[in-house]
């Protein structure tokens, strides 16, 4: 607006430091007030959010108080809402899909960071991040006409087979399952645990790898123990973001799953999830502490992925800053 | 070279074979998708399925018209309602704020963000759907709108950081207020950034399904106007590959193959702006 | 600067353009079992009224009483009858009643998939009780393979297939199971969502039908049109009279001729295990849901126009799809009570 004859003698953004009539006539206070509201906005929202999980299922709340995490019936006509089996299953699938994914995932980010020439790796990572594009519904429906068949005809038979002594591998071949949900969920969390690992392994200082190498450790052992524990809390940190994902994913899961809430030491037998379960019943919920009670289940999980993501962004952003690079989460 | 020494090396060599079998099978995913959707569904997408309303159940030749326009409606108000909010919030985080304000503000955007969708859907429901008594396209855009907050905020606070300093100097040196110098000097300057910030969230968010099972519910019509309920592409993907009829699920593969087309098309052309400097326009 | 203001213009005029309310839009929500009736009628009745559009989503029948009495849709449907808390809720909530208006006649047939077997199978009371029950756990098990000399059962595990969500096609087949089995009753109980002791749980019919049709040795239970569009074999049950009966247009007729006599006024009837030689036991009558009172007189009068057409017109298309007619005694005492609609 008004451009001044006179030289401002400070120079540089000095916030607060001209009068507020003169920050006015500007329009630099307006600026700053709408920006605000915009910002405030984001904090209300949220707020709100939290606020409405925690109304939303003050009924249920109060009626089971802490018995709602470990009752397992879950029966709309005598009104009895346990929780036990979605929090059972949502961890198992999350548990078998880290059991797949963090090894894959890790030993591909090696190769990327350590193996690969630059340009290889950035093509690989370009695929990579573009796997993490691929919306739930899509691997849902892969699950369902590729996995759950591959599942029912020759995984799970095989594994009875071979290993169906262990309780983890009985009952019937039904295809879908917590296993089944886990193998999806471990595909759609494999990106993740990838880019965040090679580029919290590509901020190790250069100087750790060569000091191995210089006293005679091969590519690997340099790799593996030195490079690799350097940025640990970093690979950490992506497994608790993968994790969080997994937890919280709806579509996929509930299409693999079997959706029946059972509570089963056996990796074949079908079972349920926290956010599949809500998206199959919410709609249809009759009876107040029905709804309340998959507003819990929201709640619970809303607070599981809450801690998980901020462990996982402090991990990543200590390891980036140990490294020369700039954390960029 | 001692015996042990061969097996460290041989150890060495296998195990970092073995990495990169590991980063093969982890992009072959990708491949093996895009082909099974391109192979099943590669020959529904025709003309039927972007002109033709659903047919009734049972009953073949039907599209996908109204779904794919309900989800552009949906995108289209959640990328209307979610940018601004991201956008001028970080340029309040980014210029002007303190650093309690930002802290809180980013620790509320970071909650957002690790919110499962699902979730949202809930939320969603609780403010739009139940008190206007009404599943509608506003409810479906509302919910995504709320998932494109926090990512475009916290990219485009990051690249409007990365302006160097000595660019603000100079405007303010020139006489410029601070917010004309955000207006025509930062912004501009971390445009690539911010474009790709949200044309990456707009990706992200034209995938989901959750949040739309309990605000858009669906329709076998075209929906009229921006108040009642929508059909929407990712949920006709989700109830069509669930049935048992052989012609939806060719549809539903042909929906899948065109969203995750038109999901990679925007990623890409997001990425390319960001790193190689595609010539964008500028204002 | 210019050419964000020029998009925010062409943005507000494709606005403009798609918010023209060009026609009338009812929302429906409800029961899978009926759907693809329903999507047939509304499909045919916007033809014919091209400024009415009904748009029903199939949710599953609980969705169908709970939105409904949330006001969230316009009308509802449902297989299994609204009870008297679900209405006294509804009447508590709005200040005024819900009235359920039978639209047709349908059946939940035991459908299956074993390797090899194409026959049709016979079921008794009992052995549709034990599978669900999970006390017949294989398909050559003496409950079943009695009725069905003849037939080389296999000695696969049976995977049972129920609905996952509220459902008006559980509740007919646990109002149907309560009455055959006591076991059942006092175990499980009759509902649209139940506690099941065994199985796979899909959702909606569609969703049963196409998990019954994926996975082997599966057995679950479907609405009769969704066992016959998608060609998977389902079996005879024997009714009270002691007879195997299969559903079909006749059976389930049958089945309803009783009720239709001494049909109450609030049209709530279950016709399951019905008296009659040819009757079909696991037959049923499904409503849909219209509120007494209408704040929307367009709306009010849309809906009612469409009732009429369904009990007149609309009863023409429902023997292609295997849904019965309505008794005519039904037909003539529903128009009564549709002038009760304000």
């Amino acid at each position: 607006m008004a451009t001044t004859t006179t030289i401002v003698p400070s120079a540089g953004p000095v916030a607060g430091s001209r009068s507020f009539l003169s920050r006015l006539r500007e329009g630099d206070e307006i600026a700053r007030m709408i920006t605000f509201l915009f910002a405030a906005s984001v904090v209300l929202v949220t707020v709100l959010l939290v606020f409405e999980l925690w109304q939303g299922s003050v009924l249920a709340r109060h009626k089971f108080g802490f018995n709602f995490f470990h009752t397992s019936v879950w029966d709309p006509i005598f009104e009895q809402f346990g929780a036990l089996p979605f929090i059972y299953g949502t961890l198992v699938t999350a548990a078998v899909a880290l059991l797949i994914a963090v090894p894959l995932g890790i030993g591909a980010a090696i190769f990327l960071a350590e193996l690969a020439p630059a340009r290889v790796s950035d093509t690989l990572e370009f695929f990579i991040d573009l796997l993490a594009a691929v919306p739930s519904v899509i691997y849902g429906v892969l699950g369902v006409f590729i996995v759950v068949p591959l599942m029912r005809q020759y995984v799970q038979p095989a594994l009875k087979h071979s290993l169906g002594f262990l309780p983890l591998f009985q009952g019937p071949a039904y295809g879908v399952g917590f296993l089944t949900a886990g193998i999806v969920l471990a595909i759609m969390v494999i990106p993740y645990i990838i880019s965040v690992s090679r580029e919290v392994l590509l901020s190790v200082p250069r100087d750790q790898r060569e000091a191995a190498l210089s006293l005679g450790a091969t590519r690997w052992e340099s790799t593996w123990k030195v490079v690799v524990p350097f940025a640990r809390a970093g690979i950490f940190g992506s497994i608790f973001l993968a994790l969080a994902r997994a937890l919280g994913e709806t579509m996929a899961v509930t299409m693999v799953i079997g959706n029946t809430p059972t509570i089963s030491a056996s990796l074949l037998s079908p079972g349920y999830s926290i956010a599949a379960v809500i998206a199959n019943e919410f709609t249809e919920a009759t009876g107040e502490l029905h709804t309340q009670s998959l507003i819990e289940l929201g709640l619970v999980l809303f607070l599981l992925t809450f801690l998980l993501n901020g462990f996982a962004r402090l991990l990543i952003v200590t390891t980036s800053r140990r490294g020369s690079g700039m954390g960029n989460v | 070279m001692s015996p042990r020494l061969r097996w460290r090396k041989f150890v060495s060599g296998f195990m970092l074979t073995m990495t990169g079998v590991c980063a093969l099978v982890a992009v072959s995913v990708l491949f093996l998708i895009l082909g099974y959707l391109a192979i099943h569904g590669g020959a529904s997408v025709n003309w039927n399925f972007f002109t033709k309303l659903p047919v009734p159940v049972g009953e073949t030749g039907g599209g996908m018209a109204n779904a794919i326009l309900g989800s552009a409606k949906m995108l289209l108000l959640a990328t209307l309602f979610g940018v601004p909010i991201g956008f001028f919030g970080a340029i309040y985080l980014a210029e002007f704020s303190g650093s309690t304000t930002a802290f809180f503000v980013r620790y509320a955007a970071d909650l957002l963000n690790g919110v499962p969708s699902i979730v949202i859907g809930i939320f969603a429901y609780g403010l739009v759907v139940h008190p206007f008594k009404q599943y509608s396209t506003l409810a479906g855009g509302f919910a995504l709108g709320l998932m494109m907050i926090p990512i475009t905020l916290r990219s485009t606070e990051e690249f409007l950081r990365g302006v160097p300093n000595p660019l603000r100097e100079a405007a303010m040196a020139l006489g410029a207020s601070k917010w004309k110098t955000i207006a025509t000097v930062i912004v501009p300057a971390a445009y690539r950034g911010i474009l790709t910030a949200i044309l990456l969230a707009f990706a992200r968010v034209a995938g989901e399904t959750a949040p739309l099972l309990f605000t858009a519910l669906g329709n076998q019509f075209w929906s009229p106007g921006w108040t009642h309920p929508t059909a929407s592409l990712p949920v006709m993907i989700y109830t069509y590959a669930l049935a048992p009829y052989d012609d939806w699920h060719r549809q539903a593969w042909a929906a899948g193959l065109v969203l995750l087309v038109l999901i990679l098309v925007i990623n890409i052309v997001a990425r390319a702006i960001l790193s190689r400097g595609i010539a964008v326009p500028r204002s | 600067m210019k050419r964000i203001a020029g998009m925010l213009l062409v943005v507000l005029a494709v606005a403009g353009v798609l918010w023209a309310d060009s026609a009338l839009s009812i929302t429906g929500a409800g029961a899978t079992f009926p759907y693809p009736m329903y999507s047939k009628w509304f499909d045919e009745y916007h033809k014919k009224n091209s400024n009415l559009e009904i748009n029903y989503q199939s949710i599953g029948s609980g969705g169908g009483i709970k939105q409904v009495t949330e006001g969230t849709v316009d009308f509802g449907a449902t297989d299994g009858p609204m009870n008297d808390d679900q209405l006294k809720a509804y009447q508590d909530k709005h200040g005024f009643g819900i009235l359920h208006f039978p639209t047709v006649l349908g059946a939940d047939v035991p459908a299956y998939n074993i390797p090899g077997i194409t026959a049709e199978l016979n079921f008794t009371q009992d052995a549709i009780a034990g599978i669900f029950l999970g006390k017949i756990t294989k398909w050559n098990d003496p409950a079943i393979s009695g009725p069905n000399k003849g037939v080389n059962l296999p000695a696969n595990e049976i995977v049972v297939v129920h609905r996952s969500e509220g459902s008006g096609t559980t509740y007919i087949w646990t109002d149907y199971l309560s009455k055959v089995s006591e076991e059942w009753k006092t175990k499980v109980g009759k509902g649209a969502s139940v506690n099941w002791p065994v199985g796979l749980g899909a959702k909606g019919n569609e969703s049963v039908a196409g998990t019954i049709k994926n996975t082997p040795n599966s057995f679950g239970y479907v609405e009769l049109i969704y066992a016959i569009q998608n060609n998977m074999p389902y079996g005879r049950v024997r009714n009270s009279s002691g007879v195997f009966v299969k559903a079909d247009l006749a059976s389930v007729t049958a089945a309803a001729a009783g009720a239709s006599k001494n049909m109450p006024d609030d049209f709530r009837v279950s016709i399951t295990d019905a008296p009659g030689k040819t009757a079909y036991p696991i037959s049923s009558f499904t409503w849909l849901l219209v509120p007494a009172k209408f704040s929307d007189a367009t709306k009010r009068d849309a809906i009612k126009g469409f009732v009429k057409w369904m009990l007149a017109d609309g009863q023409n298309y429902t023997e292609a799809l295997s849904y019965a007619k309505l008794p005519k005694e039904v037909v003539v005492k529903e128009l009564k009570a549709l002038n009760s609609v304000q």
